[in-house]
């Protein structure tokens, strides 16, 4: 071990993130956009980058990728452009890829995560552009035999493809993650991307380096160094933490502090593999793809977006909080899907108690969603039925926990007024005093006993009571019948 | 020479039952048979299918504004028959599996595709003896080039193997062999004409336009081409008038432009300068005024044009690497980096090798401002010299080319000689406007040679651009002139 | 403007970058080629372009839209038939090693 030491260091990782947009058809031309199809089957000419092809853009994928640069808090460029980046790659058919070079679709975002320590942690979006995407390439024959040659399967070239860049900001692995499933919710909240990690859906990469300052006071910068390609939350996290371990561990042993690199991820031995230096700097001759027209977004169209991204995960779980008064966990579930938040907003709408609501949809709504392997705003539950279920329970007109569960079952096959279902159900609870006080008094009158032991102390023998009583009339509101009792007893 | 020779008289003689589609097709495919292995305009003829759509047409089965005549495509514009190799070794054996609009429209137009014409590789070259098959000679005097890159649609067309042809232009290459073999020729607004399927050389200048020995026969062409393509983002979406509508009706009170800088370009032959002198005088004669004009930015034309141009191409041809389609190198290679680089040497030849070295070095690094971007702001320049010049005239009236044909080689040593000779036509390219070549004369010794002369117009007035050129064609004689050897 | 005058470093650089392999002999040829056609370029340096916008598009016009509705597919033997070489429905080339599995970036 050498003099040096590391009095304190800082960490710096940024977070580079493609997500493939799930459109219906690619970025620059109409072949489909699909997944696990047979290879070579998603190419027309223009993927396969033919003599004379054009590009006409995908109109959709703009705007998805626009909701994504809102929702990430970014400014939408009133004015932007197609660049070609070159490159040599037997996945990149045209051996350029339609990207956008300096003048991004988004850029100066912000977006909040929720740190270990409870406290809110603001990453800084420096961009987020739209790019076709590659082919594949295979080192194996399906199958899995080994081949000595390389192949090609163009199905994934030409599809829309969302680069966002991070500043560098995060200064744990654990914020790196959060930041990635917190944007995986985002994209499927918004509907743009499925963002399924094992299918490549989102792909990351984060920039470490780390500013280490020694017993002097001097500082020494690590050189910052990639990870390619990493396509799992525990991954991404693993390699982060690895990486940084191996800069200051590298530093601290021979003071060096490294080229600026590209790594891998060795899953196998969980260990960052040195891959290239960077200083065989890629000179991608960007210009700007004179067969395209540059887009320009009016604020009438903003405006549109905006409209129908509605409101975003974050601000909903803040409203039901603050203002409906839900917990932060129940806040968190029923805002994490869009669809179940605005049926939770449309019950509520309809008149209902909104922690009512919350209650019944938590647990009798997932329960059945679980049980029909549906997500829970796919059951075809109506709001206004959700609220008069709800009312029913707080008029005392039908018990909470086992009834109210049936009703809501009941609702998914047959659209009627929750009491009507209630009572062909024979779940409805009656609340006439004199059919109770009845029940009380012939109790009282044949079970004198029981009675005794309560009037003699034995505190235990009321619960015994109101189960007599219940068992005397079928159907009674066991709130009612335990005031009326306590009364008749007083 | 054909029966029938251009257009209107081939859709005359059809119509009136004068003459078969299938005997005009195969006049045309004999006159090919005689005199293409002298001139090689064609890089590859289709005569089954030629008469295979003859009798189409003969039996009313195949109708349209161009039923029935015999036309050759350039051999950049993708078919789904046959061949597209923009003779170019590297794609010597491309089929394409989709066609071009501009093929589909003339097919759906009725008109035959006898062949595809040969060219300067990838469209790059003055002369058409950049071709990896060969040189195509000029009929009017086989010694001589037919101008390029259109030279083997030009050629085609001059020696009477077809009733018109197709080309495309970049910087003058439908013009200027327009020019330099007695036709006519124009180069349409950018945009006007769908560049799908056409092989792209420089993205932003590329348009493809017809060649023909009549203004009448080109606006007929112009017709069936233009329009709105979806699958092409510059194309425009205006409507597309009838270039024969008003066609015969003179323009009242016609000022025509006089550039002062294409008065003192150096180089000028002095018979090309005589020739255009008495087509000035002409135009005035039918009435036309003259108007001084001024382009200031001429001289950096060429300069803007050989920057912007050779950018676009290293990024156009980046996609011939031996991989999807095209050539592949036979010789062993260590990694997939020697076999794009063996590939592509071999594959294409040095003029587009050359174009690609220098598109590469003014995009790398540190460059791109300097070149690429100065010169596209050069460019803006350039396109608002000619606004400013339209405010006072119509269309601004110049030589198409310096030099009548010049001579097989003579050129071809000096890469920077061969890119003057498009000094009248690039600028039309550069400022997106159209141009077109009228034949106005003939050199005098040895041989007389076709001179052409070019009226250039703003934006998308095409229509008035042919109106003005039929002005002139109707009161000379020189679009009836055809080489002695056709 | 940059110096006009260009290396056969130079040269052989930006054919490495642009996939092209030339021979020594071509190298040599190419070089004063290239210096007299950039010397000819470069005098687009002594136009004054302050202020002007560079005319990247021939055309006014912009947000040229596809509606996103899927169209076809080549059949596959449409899409290998101009491969130099292929492996079953593939596309086959000599070992690409130690890269990414894909170059997307």
């Amino acid at each position: 071990m050498s003099d040096r030491i590391c009095k304190f260091y800082e960490v710096l990782v940024g977070l580079e993130i493609h997500i493939q947009l799930a459109t219906r058809s690619k970025m620059f031309t109409a072949a489909p956009n699909a997944f696990g199809q047979p290879p070579n089957s998603l190419v027309d000419p223009q993927v396969l980058g033919l003599p004379g092809v054009l590009p006409v853009m995908n109109k959709r994928a703009v705007e998805y990728s626009i909701k994504v640069g809102l929702a990430l808090g970014c400014q939408i460029a009133p004015f932007t452009k197609w660049d070609r980046k070159s490159y040599y790659y037997p996945d990149l058919p045209k051996n350029y890829q339609i990207s956008q070079y300096d003048l991004p679709l988004c850029s100066s975002g912000t977006f909040d995560i929720p740190d270990d320590d409870g406290s809110t942690k603001t990453i800084r979006i420096r961009r987020a552009h739209l790019e076709e995407d590659a082919g594949k390439l295979i080192h194996e024959a399906p199958g899995g035999h080994p081949i000595d040659y390389t192949i090609v399967d163009l199905n994934r070239a030409g599809t829309p493809l969302l680069e966002i860049v991070t500043e560098p900001d995060f200064t744990t692995p654990r914020q790196v993650t959060t930041f990635a499933q917190e944007l995986q919710k985002i994209v499927q909240y918004l509907g743009v991307s499925e963002g399924q990690m094992q299918m490549g859906h989102m792909r990351f990469e984060p920039n470490i380096n780390l500013h280490v300052t020694d017993q002097t006071g001097v500082v020494h910068r690590t050189a910052i160094t990639e990870i390619k390609n990493l396509n799992s939350f525990s991954v991404l996290e693993k390699a982060t933490a690895y990486e940084i371990q191996r800069q200051l561990h590298q530093w601290l042993e021979t003071g060096a502090l490294g080229q600026k690199s590209t790594y891998g991820w060795d899953d196998a031995r969980e260990i960052t593999v040195h891959q290239r230096d960077k200083e065989e700097a890629n000179d991608y001759r960007y210009f700007p793809d004179p067969d395209l027209v540059p887009v320009i977004v009016d604020d009438t169209w903003l405006a549109e977006l905006k409209r129908q991204i509605g409101e975003l995960p974050a601000a909903r779980r803040k409203r039901y909080v603050e203002s409906v008064g839900l917990s932060p966990v129940d806040a968190a579930t029923l805002a994490a899907d869009r669809h179940t938040g605005d049926l939770f907003d449309q019950s509520v709408a309809a008149g209902a108690a909104p922690k009512r609501v919350a209650t019944l949809l938590l647990s009798h709504g997932r329960r059945l969603a679980n049980e029909s392997g549906k997500p829970l705003a796919q059951l075809n539950l109506k709001p206004n039925r959700i609220a008069e279920l709800a009312n029913l329970i707080d008029q005392n007109k039908i018990a909470p926990a086992e009834p109210a569960g049936k009703v809501l079952e009941r609702l998914l096959q047959q659209d009627a007024p929750a009491e009507q279902i209630a009572s062909e159900l024979g779940l409805l609870q009656s609340s006439d005093t004199s059919a109770i006080e009845a029940a009380i008094e012939a109790l009282i009158a044949q079970n004198p006993k029981p009675l005794q032991d309560y009037k003699s102390g034995k505190q235990a023998a009321f619960g015994a009571l109101v189960g007599m009583v219940m068992k005397q009339a079928k159907g009674l509101n066991p709130k009612l019948v335990q005031e009326r009792l306590k009364q008749k007893l007083g | 020479m054909l029966a029938f020779d251009t257009i209107a008289d081939a859709i005359q003689a059809i119509r009136s039952k004068t003459i078969s589609s299938t005997q005009l097709v195969r006049y045309a495919l004999a006159q090919i048979d005689k005199l293409d292995p002298a001139i090689k305009a064609f890089n590859s003829v289709y005569p089954d299918q030629s008469l295979a759509r003859a009798k189409e047409v003969d039996a009313g089965r195949i109708t349209g504004p161009l039923a029935g005549v015999p036309i050759a495509l350039k051999d950049n514009i993708c078919t789904t028959f046959g061949t597209t190799t923009c003779s170019s070794k590297i794609l010597a054996n491309f089929r394409s599996p989709y066609a071009a609009t501009v093929a589909k429209k003339l097919e759906a137009a009725g008109a035959i595709i006898l062949g595809k014409t040969n060219l300067d590789e990838f469209a790059r070259g003055s002369s058409t003896e950049n071709s990896a098959f060969g040189p195509t000679r000029n009929p009017w005097d086989t010694a001589r080039v037919p101008g390029g890159s259109s030279g083997g649609s030009a050629a085609a067309l001059a020696a009477g193997m077809c009733c018109a042809s197709i080309g495309s232009d970049t910087g003058g290459s439908i013009r200027q062999p327009a020019s330099l073999c007695g036709l006519v020729g124009l180069k349409p607004t950018y945009g006007r004409v769908s560049r799908y399927g056409l092989v792209a050389y420089a993205s932003s200048l590329d348009q493809i336009g017809p060649l023909a020995w009549t203004v009448a026969d080109a606006a007929t062409l112009l017709n069936v081409i233009a329009g709105h393509d979806p699958n092409d983002s510059t194309s425009v979406p205006h409507p597309r008038p009838d270039y024969l509508a008003h066609l015969h009706q003179p323009i009242k009170g016609l000022r025509l432009g006089i550039a002062k800088e294409y008065q003192l370009a150096s180089g000028i032959d002095p018979q090309v300068k005589t020739a255009v002198a008495a087509a000035i005088k002409t135009y005035q004669a039918l009435g036309a005024q003259l108007v001084d004009v001024s382009l200031p930015h001429t001289e950096y034309g060429i300069a803007a044009y050989y920057i912007i141009a050779p950018c676009e191409a290293s990024s156009n041809l980046a996609r011939y690497d031996g991989v999807h389609f095209g050539h592949r190198t036979k010789e062993p290679v260590r990694d997939i980096i020697e076999l794009f680089s063996k590939s592509r040497a071999e594959g294409f030849g040095e003029e587009v090798q050359r174009r690609i070295m220098i598109g590469t070095y003014a995009l790398s690094s540190g460059y791109y401002d300097a070149y690429y971007l100065r010169a596209l702001k050069v460019r803006t320049l350039i396109r608002r010299d000619f606004d400013n010049a339209f405010t006072h005239c119509h269309a601004i009236l110049c030589p198409t080319s310096p030099v009548p044909a010049f001579a097989v080689g003579e050129k071809s040593a000096d890469p920077l000689q061969m890119y003057l000779v498009d000094v009248f036509t690039v600028t039309a390219n550069i400022a997106a406007i159209p141009g077109i070549s009228l034949p106005c004369g003939f050199t005098a010794a040895p041989k007389p040679l076709p001179i052409g002369l070019q009226l250039l117009g703003p934006a998308f007035t095409e229509q008035k651009l042919l109106r003005i050129a039929q002005m002139y064609e109707s009161a000379t004689p020189w679009h009836n002139h055809r080489p002695p050897l056709a | 403007m940059p110096d006009p005058r260009i290396s056969l470093e130079q040269v052989r650089h930006v054919a490495k970058l642009a996939r092209l392999e030339l021979t020594d002999d071509q190298i040599r040829k190419f070089t004063p080629q290239l210096e007299s056609i950039l010397q000819y370029v470069a005098k687009i340096a002594e136009v004054d372009v302050t202020g002007v916008e560079p005319m990247a598009h021939a055309l006014p016009i912009h947000n040229v839209f596809r509606e996103d509705i899927p169209g076809p597919s080549l059949p596959l033997d449409e899409v290998l038939k101009n491969a130099p070489e292929t492996d079953g429905p593939f596309f086959k080339v000599p070992k690409v090693i130690g890269a990414d599995e894909d170059s997307a970036r």
